[in-house]
């Protein structure tokens, strides 16, 4: 066992645990539970104390998942992103997966700050920042869906 | 027409048609 690789993929599936895990409870649990929340008064719970905690580990998970998967990729980084033969399994995975996060820090934390009230916005900017949050996060919900495949299959590549 | 994203299932299964889809690209195409 070489050291470097075991704990990248190590530090890979721990991130990648808590980065996709918090974007299945956002989707699976939060949203509907803030829909019942809000029709019962009770919301302000959930924005105000989980959310904001939720976002904080997503966000960085994302972070630290790409990083120890790059990391793990290593020399085939480059042939990987490329799509280079037999290396085009592991390459779509990490594009979808290099593509997610781009999702979590361009588009799904900034409308969430504003969603939040962590960044000043009006009632309309907030309903749109609503919006193209939540379609962020089923993206990158129905995104996760292939790239665990690839990432999970071993397909055509040493990892 | 409605939005698949905007129901979890839709959600669902658009992910899984969507990995059938690169699944046969990758195949025929890139290996």
């Amino acid at each position: 066992m070489e050291l470097v690789p075991a704990l990248a993929r190590w530090l890979h599936l721990l991130s990648g645990i808590m980065w996709i895990g918090l974007l299945y409870y956002f989707n699976f649990v939060q949203v509907a539970a803030m829909k019942a929340a809000t029709a019962d008064g009770t919301a302000a719970g959930i924005s105000k104390h989980v959310a904001p905690r939720a976002l904080l580990f997503f966000r960085w998970a994302a972070v630290v998942t790409w990083l120890a998967g790059a990391a793990l990729l290593g020399g085939y980084f480059v042939s990987a992103f490329t799509l280079s033969k037999g290396y085009a399994g592991i390459g779509v995975g990490a594009w979808l997966g290099t593509i997610m996060l781009l999702n979590v820090w361009g588009l799904i934390w900034p409308n969430q700050k504003k969603i939040l009230g962590l960044k000043p916005a009006t009632d309309k900017e907030k309903n749109k920042a609503r919006r193209v949050a939540f379609l962020a996060s089923r993206t990158n919900t129905m995104l996760s869906i292939p790239m665990l495949f690839f990432m999970a299959t071993g397909w055509h590549h040493p990892f | 027409m409605k939005n698949p994203l905007d129901s979890l299932w839709g959600t669902v299964i658009s992910g899984v048609v969507l990995t059938v889809i690169l699944y046969e690209v990758v195949k025929n195409f890139l290996n």
